[in-house]
């Protein structure tokens, strides 16, 4: 009985092209997120009401994604890239400004990123590139490779928006990596990129990225402004302790010395309320999350849906790790929400347009010769 | 060939070298998991007591202190822009129990109209919270003395007295000083963009117009903070220390008040602009735009009526004519054009031609008129100059060309920014073939260089341009940036700005200067000069060129006097002028709308400029001395 009712809902997911694991990885998660939400919004159910919305708008495109077949993304890839890069371009010129940077579209009845949809179809066009030749890639098509991920990461970088231009970066640098990316490229890019690191500082950083860092650097020298965030984030998560103090009960959060607390800074408040028992649960569920998509892309039958795969779930650990790197004073503050749990923000959805890539990935029928 | 290659491929070791580097990247995200969790260890663990004892100690906060900005004189001393004490009403929203009930007995105490109601509710919603916010400016002193009476019923609100911004010459000096007003969303955008967030936590205005908005870094000043002690709700308890804000600076103008008045007062009923330079370093001595309208409803913020009645009004009393009223420039450019003639061998100062009342090309049937019917006879550039004469410029425009006009005027300043001190300031246009090719998609025809031989047809030049290009006339070809500002106060003494100088306009021939200066000088000292009626019984010397800026195109074969033409569409009255002839102390620009001729109506109100300037000074300096803050040497 309970056997057959187990395969029967197995090959119901399968239908859905759901993967179980993925799906209870990632409702946790998002429940973990509400939870922190309703604490550190004042208790504002009204938040909730409308993350709740965005959920289920994330897990309905979700579902969207997963249902596509998988040799239709790697038809289109290439396309809308294209595609994208040229409404970057468009950004560039009649782009919307909002918040000090240059990043939107306006469509008439909404306001549209195009970097957004780039984050999926950077590492699926590179996916779709280096799967046309075998494995490990040439000297040329690595070449090649970098330039279609540069080439968007810099004029998103331009708006100024660093945060999605790293992500965009890394997406398209993680699908080099796992395609085979010579140990000595690698090596010597890493070199060139970090003697980059001036000629950014002095020709491509606006002066308020400039403050970030000096401001990581030295956090006392802006006591008004991120330096004095950065150490209230601290005070947050240090004395949260090993058991946390209890939900809603953070004085940090709850007198409000933490900035942004729902969105950026949400991670000082769970480690705050939560402590380091609740940290080291979230970082479980983090990497189990990150474990089952390097899985999926291990089992996957075909190269692009591999490295598709394998550079989409490396991206969100990128996220995982910039965000909580940044709310603890590892590193500088880059605009990255801790994914799927904090408060609002486009990139939720392709987030979740993202996993549905996976789980379509993950459901594919197996083809029994190639 | 590509069936091949398929073949060819080893998939075995493909998947052996995805699933290595898979299983790499594994070993990476559990080494820096890793190091996330060190670090927790060390925030959680190992320094979990320091931080508790900063947490529980962490009833200290930091509150940013908005700096003084800084005051605005004119240049004898007189206050333009100062800060008035004044009352606003704060809140806690967390500190007040029911606040709908609260808000409805606060409006009817203080009897407030339902648009400040309607602002009230939005700055609670808006609201962080614990931190007080403000719901109502500056409070009336009843309406002080009535809520401090009712203090009692009304816990969580009280009333703070801070500073207001006020302008006390009102409408007289609003498109020089602009306003401030309440910081918006872009405010807050382009700050951000600058790196000041920090420098504006607490600053509630920003420069929205004019001198305020384009020396609103040198005025704000910078943030102080102070750290205060909050009890367990995040009420304030006691202050800790204080780090004092720095005030903006005190800045002095080149405007001179009462010269600004006495030009209201003349200028009343009047659509247009008047601005007033010290011709030999360009400074600014006054600049009025009429009409006006009163700043300070901005900084108290404008009803919406109020602002629609402003923008809705077609006279546009919002814009800053001086600076952004773009017109022909008529008959004022006609010196410039001599001059270039000269410098060019084009004409000579002798020579003549013959005016018969129009300007024809060979073989082409269209007469360009002059404005005068039976034609001036025989005239000289000289003569052209003083009687205004529009056939001799057309055919100096004809030889010269309009790539060669074009190159000459720019050096002049026309089409380009004079980057005086206004953000508002727009460029007018210097016509070219690039320029009509992209604009209108066609070729440059003769007929548009004749117009621009009498500064019209495409040319277009605000006053402050062409202010500007009288004194590069009357400084051999050195243009100065006008300046509004002279300097900034630094402990009671003045500290002037440096003054800027573009590179001179090279001349071969220095003495050519002097003729034009002499053509001008004869408009208003010769009987037959156009300006002569308006100066009579001067008791200066004086120089100056009148202008009449056509807006409506005559046909070929009507009489301009028989045909009657509606208002906005009437001539606009152009007169630039200087005085004394020798060493000039001041020059004039005057632009009426759709007022007539400029010799009879414009240039009489340079003259009433010049003659209070010059002959009224004793009395004037008289009442300067009771009013100005003295400036140390």
């Amino acid at each position: 009985m309970t056997n057959t009712a187990s395969s029967f809902l197995s090959s119901l997911l399968q239908r859905l092209h759901i993967d179980a694991w993925l799906m209870v990885g990632l409702i946790v998660l998002m429940g973990t997120g509400l939870v922190t939400i309703y604490s550190a919004g004042g208790e504002d159910i009204g938040l909730i009401h409308k993350q709740v919305t965005r959920l289920g708008i994330g897990l309905a495109v979700m579902f969207f994604c997963a249902q596509i077949p998988i040799h239709f993304y790697r038809s289109i890839a290439p396309i809308f890239y294209l595609v994208g890069v040229f409404l970057l371009v468009a950004v560039l010129f009649i782009g919307v400004e909002g918040k000090g940077a240059q990043r939107w579209l306006d469509l008439g009845f909404m306001r549209f990123q195009p970097s957004e949809i780039l984050k999926l179809f950077v590492p699926m066009t590179i996916a779709w590139y280096l799967s046309q030749e075998p494995l490990p890639p040439k000297l040329k098509h690595v070449l090649i490779g970098f330039l279609l991920v540069l080439i968007p990461a810099l004029f998103i970088a331009r708006q100024p928006d660093l945060g999605t231009a790293l992500l965009i970066a890394s997406s398209g640098l993680f699908a080099l990596f796992l395609a085979g990316l010579s140990w000595r490229i690698i090596t010597v890019s890493t070199v060139l990129a970090i003697s980059f690191i001036p000629v950014m500082w002095f020709f491509l950083m606006k002066a308020y990225q400039k403050q970030r860092v000096i401001t990581f650097l030295n956090p006392e020298s802006d006591p008004l402004g991120a330096g004095y965030h950065i150490i209230q984030s601290k005070i947050a998560i240090g004395s949260g302790g090993i058991s946390g103090k209890g939900w809603l009960k953070g004085s940090q959060s709850q007198l409000e010395f933490l900035p942004e607390r729902h969105t950026d800074f949400i991670f000082s408040v769970f480690s705050e309320e939560f402590g380091l028992i609740g940290v080291l649960l979230l970082l479980a569920l983090y990497g189990f999350i990150i474990v089952r998509g390097l899985i999926i892309a291990g089992r996957s039958q075909f190269i692009f849906c591999k490295l598709l795969a394998g550079s989409i779930t490396l991206t969100f650990f990128v996220y995982v790790f910039v965000n909580i790197g940044m709310v603890s004073g590892l590193l500088p503050v880059v605009g990255v929400p801790l994914p799927l749990v904090s408060y609002g923000g486009t990139s939720m959805v392709t987030l979740l347009a993202g996993f549905g890539i996976v789980m379509a990935v993950a459901t594919q029928k197996k083809v029994v010769s190639r | 060939m590509a069936k091949r290659r398929q073949a060819m491929r080893d998939y075995t070791a493909e998947d052996k070298l995805f699933l290595r580097r898979a299983f790499i990247a594994a070993c990476l995200v559990a080494v820096i998991f890793g190091v996330l969790l060190l670090n927790m260890y060390q925030l959680q663990i190992v320094s979990f007591e320091d931080y508790q004892t900063r947490a529980d100690g962490n009833r200290i906060k930091v509150v940013p202190i908005a700096p003084n900005r800084g005051l605005i004189y004119d240049r004898n001393g007189v206050l333009l822009a100062e800060n008035r004490p004044s009352f606003s009403l704060r809140m806690v929203k967390e500190q007040i129990r029911e606040i709908d009930d609260t808000v409805a007995e606060l409006s009817e105490l203080l009897v407030i109209n339902d648009e400040q109601l309607q602002e009230i509710r939005d700055s609670i919603k808006n609201a962080r919270r614990f931190q007080p916010v403000t719901i109502l400016d500056n409070l009336n002193e009843e309406q002080v003395a009535k809520f401090s009476a009712q203090q009692h019923r009304f816990s969580g609100m009280f009333v703070e007295a801070g500073l207001t911004r006020y302008y006390p010459y009102a409408d007289a000096l609003t498109h020089v000083l602009g306003y401030i007003a309440k910081i918006n969303e872009q405010n807050l955008e382009s700050i951000a963009l600058r790196g000041q967030t920090s420098n504006y936590a607490a600053t509630r205005f920003i420069g929205k117009q004019g001198i305020e908005r384009y020396y609103e870094d040198r005025l704000h000043g910078s943030v102080g903070y102070k750290q205060v002690e909050v009890d367990n709700k995040g009420r304030e308890l006691r202050v800790l220390s204080v780090e004092e804000p720095i005030p903006g600076e005190d800045l002095v103008l080149n405007i001179d008040v009462q010269l600004q008045l006495f030009i209201q007062s003349i200028m009343r009923e009047k659509r247009g602009s008047v601005v007033v330079s010290d011709p030999s370093i360009g400074q600014i001595l006054a600049m009025f735009s009429n009409p006006s309208y009163d700043p300070n409803l901005f900084v108290r913020g404008i009803s919406q009526k109020a602002y629609n009645k402003l923008i809705q009004n077609t006279d546009r009393p919002l814009l800053n004519r001086a600076v952004q009223g773009q017109y022909p420039p008529a008959s004022l450019i006609k010196p410039h054009l001599a001059l270039l003639g000269l410098e060019y061998g084009v004409i000579s100062e002798n020579s003549k031609i013959h005016d018969p009342g129009y300007y024809q090309l060979p073989e082409v049937s269209h007469r360009w008129r002059d404005w005068k019917k039976t034609g001036h006879g025989h005239v000289d550039v000289k003569y052209s100059i003083e009687v205004s004469c529009d056939t001799f410029f057309y055919e100096l425009a004809y030889k010269l060309g309009i790539d060669t006009i074009h190159e000459y005027m720019t050096q002049f300043g026309f089409g380009l920014y004079t980057e005086i001190d206004l953000v508002e300031e727009t460029d007018g246009n210097m016509p070219s073939r690039g320029w009509k090719q992209a604009r209108f998609n066609q070729p440059w025809y003769i007929g548009d260089t004749i117009s621009i031989g009498i500064g019209q047809g495409y040319w277009t030049a605000t006053p402050i341009q062409l202010l500007n290009s009288l004194n590069t006339l009357l400084n051999d070809g050195v243009r100065h940036i006008p300046q509004i500002l002279r300097g900034s106060l630094s402990q009671g003494s003045l500290l002037e700005q440096g003054i800027s100088e573009f590179p001179p306009i090279s001349v071969l021939q220095p003495r050519h200067w002097e003729h034009v200066r002499e053509s001008m000088r004869d408009t208003v000292g010769l009987p037959h000069g156009t300006a002569y009626g308006a100066y009579r019984n001067a008791k200066y010397s004086s120089g100056g060129k009148t202008g009449t800026a056509q807006l409506f195109t005559v046909g070929q074969d009507e009489d301009v006097d028989e045909i009657e033409i509606a208002d906005y569409l009437k001539d606009n009255a152009m007169y630039f002028g200087y005085a004394p002839v020798d060493i000039p102390e001041i020059s004039v620009m005057v632009a009426l709308e759709n007022a007539g001729g400029g010799g009879s109506n414009a240039a009489p109100l340079a003259r009433q400029v010049m003659d209070y300037y010059l002959l009224d000074r004793t009395s004037r300096d008289a009442t300067i001395a009771q009013q100005k803050v003295k400036f140390n040497d």
